[in-house]
């Protein structure tokens, strides 16, 4: 009895899932098709791109640094076992653009913005302010959905390249002044390794998790529950799913790029 | 006209709307009384399609609202809504301005603002409010912004969510007159939800009761009084007893 009940629930709980699974699709759908079509909303647009690019640098460039330093430290400690101290710049620019530069940088913004597209357009929907703008003509999707998931998309990148030259100058900053590493060398040995698509991976990357990140405080913002208890939920789960999906797509991302 | 016919809405095991009926001929006022949470706000959201009926149909000027063009459909209405529903990133002029600054009635911005202005002076607002943000203002102050974007573009149709909740007594006057105004000048169809019986006298035409999730009664405002509806005669009169619960 216990365990057909168990399994009834593992049963609706999977079958839940697959159900949010599909609505997050058909919303992703939606906005892509309302992103193709007019009226476009160019101020929102413009907003959109301040609020969730420029003010994310100081966070974005924050992490990136401390990040390199941090790399480097580990790197020299772990190369000089054998003797391999002058691998750090290299490897330290290759984590960083392919791989901490754009994870990192899109889990921050996923903490920033997801947050606050979620508890803004869920609080817009608790104060029936989504319900207004329909009554005014004016589509959401279109009006909150759209400007704000194709900012994060072609905004995000940026922050990542951004964050890769910084990350690899708190690479340098470390590895020149505590490791006594040579200074000219390390900028040779980081600008030789250093490939075109280690670069354009870690910003593809960037894209697509600029656009789940804005994707998710969206939809969950637009099916926030009543009150704001509702809006702080969805709150939480536009960052915990945004946070998942991006480490997820990031190691499918990974395999699709570099697996041979 | 708009015609409601048996419809039903329930959310959850809350089952609101158990088959309303309810018939507003075109260029009346139409005044919607009953308790709190007896779901005259949802009623009134699934004429404008923002809350879809389990079952039922709605008919505005002989086209069903499940069917119809939204935009052109939309186009027509205005809504002041209960909690105001303002933009809170938008100043208040370019809140009663929404529609002017964009989609199909777009008018240059200046136009639009000058218009803004003549509408919140409609509603006792003083033209030092337009550059302020929705926040820096009261509660009963939000609501007539609401009220002067609803009808800023002149809509044929009109709702009213409880448009003098929460204003003092001297802008409830201002605002009744308003709303009487607007369906007699411009010959504007008008429902309005209100739990304030000096607001039922002065801009009613008909009144419909709503009690159950159903209309209790519907009819002229003049017969209001003497209509011998247990349920209406306990709602106009305030008492504490009656067929009605206080427990609800
Ligand atoms: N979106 C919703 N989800 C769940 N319940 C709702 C929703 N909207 C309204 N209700 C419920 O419907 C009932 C009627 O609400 P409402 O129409 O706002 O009442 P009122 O007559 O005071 O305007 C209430 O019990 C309310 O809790
Ligand atoms: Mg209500």
């Amino acid at each position: 009895m216990i365990v057909i009940r168990l399994i009834a629930a593992l049963g609706s709980a999977v079958l839940g899932m697959l159900a949010a699974v599909g609505r997050v699709a058909l919303f992703a759908g939606q906005t892509i098709s309302h992103l193709l079509r007019p009226p476009f909303y160019f101020k929102e647009f413009g907003q959109s791109l301040i609020t969730i690019g420029y003010f994310s640098l100081p966070v974005v460039g924050l992490t990136a640094i401390f990040t390199g330093a941090a790399l480097a430290l580990q790197i020299y400690e772990g190369g000089s076992r054998f003797n391999a101290e002058s691998v750090v710049p290299s490897i330290v620019a290759i984590g960083m653009v392919r791989e901490l530069g754009p994870v990192l940088g899109g889990l921050m913004v996923a903490a920033r913005v997801a947050s606050s597209i979620a508890a803004e357009i869920g609080t817009m929907k608790v104060t029936e302010q989504i319900d207004a703008l329909v009554t005014l003509s004016t589509n959401p999707m279109k009006y909150l959905t759209v400007p704000r998931v194709l900012a994060a998309t072609l905004a995000v990148p940026v922050l990542v390249a951004v964050g890769d030259a910084i990350g690899i100058m708190g690479g340098y900053l470390v590895g020149v002044n505590r490791l006594g590493l040579n200074s000219a060398a390390y900028l040779s040995n980081t600008v030789d390794f250093l490939e075109f698509w280690d670069i354009a991976s870690g910003l593809v990357k960037g894209a697509v998790f600029g656009f789940i990140v804005a994707l998710m405080g969206c939809y969950y913002g637009m099916n926030s529950g009543r009150g704001a208890q509702g809006v702080g939920r969805a709150t939480k789960a536009a960052v915990v799913a945004a946070s998942v999906m991006i480490l997820a797509s990031n190691y499918l991302l990974t395999e699709l790029f570099f697996s041979a | 006209m708009i015609t409601l016919h048996q419809v039903h809405k329930a959310f959850g095991d809350n089952h609101v709307l158990r088959g309303v009926d309810l018939t507003i001929p075109k260029g009346e006022s139409m005044v919607i009384i009953g308790g709190s949470g007896t779901g005259k706000s949802v009623m009134l959201k699934s004429v404008l399609g923002l809350v879809a009926p389990d079952a039922g149909q709605i008919i505005v000027d002989g086209q069903d609202v499940t069917t119809v063009e939204r935009d052109a459909f939309l186009a027509r209405f205005g809504m002041l809504f209960q909690g105001g529903a303002l933009f809170d990133s938008l100043t208040v002029w370019q809140n009663v301005a929404f529609r002017l600054l964009r989609g199909s009635l777009k008018k240059p911005t200046e136009e639009a603002r000058a218009i803004a202005i003549e509408k919140l002076r409609r509603v006792g607002l003083k033209e030092n409010v337009a550059d302020r943000f929705p926040a820096e203002l009261s509660g009963g102050m939000q609501k007539r912004v609401g009220l002067a974007r609803a009808i800023a573009a002149e809509p044929e149709i009109i709702f009213f969510d409880e448009p003098t909740t929460g204003l003092d007594p001297i802008m409830s006057g201002v605002i009744n007159d308003l709303i009487r105004e607007i369906v007699v000048e411009m010959g504007a169809t008008a429902m309005t939800i209100t739990h304030d019986m000096s607001s039922v006298r002065a801009i009613a035409d008909d009144v419909a009761m709503l009690h159950d999730g159903v209309i209790q009664w519907t009819g002229d405002v003049e017969q209001m009084d003497s209509c011998g509806d247990p349920y209406v005669e306990q709602f106009i009169n305030g008492r504490a007893e009656g067929p009605i619960e206080a427990v609800r």
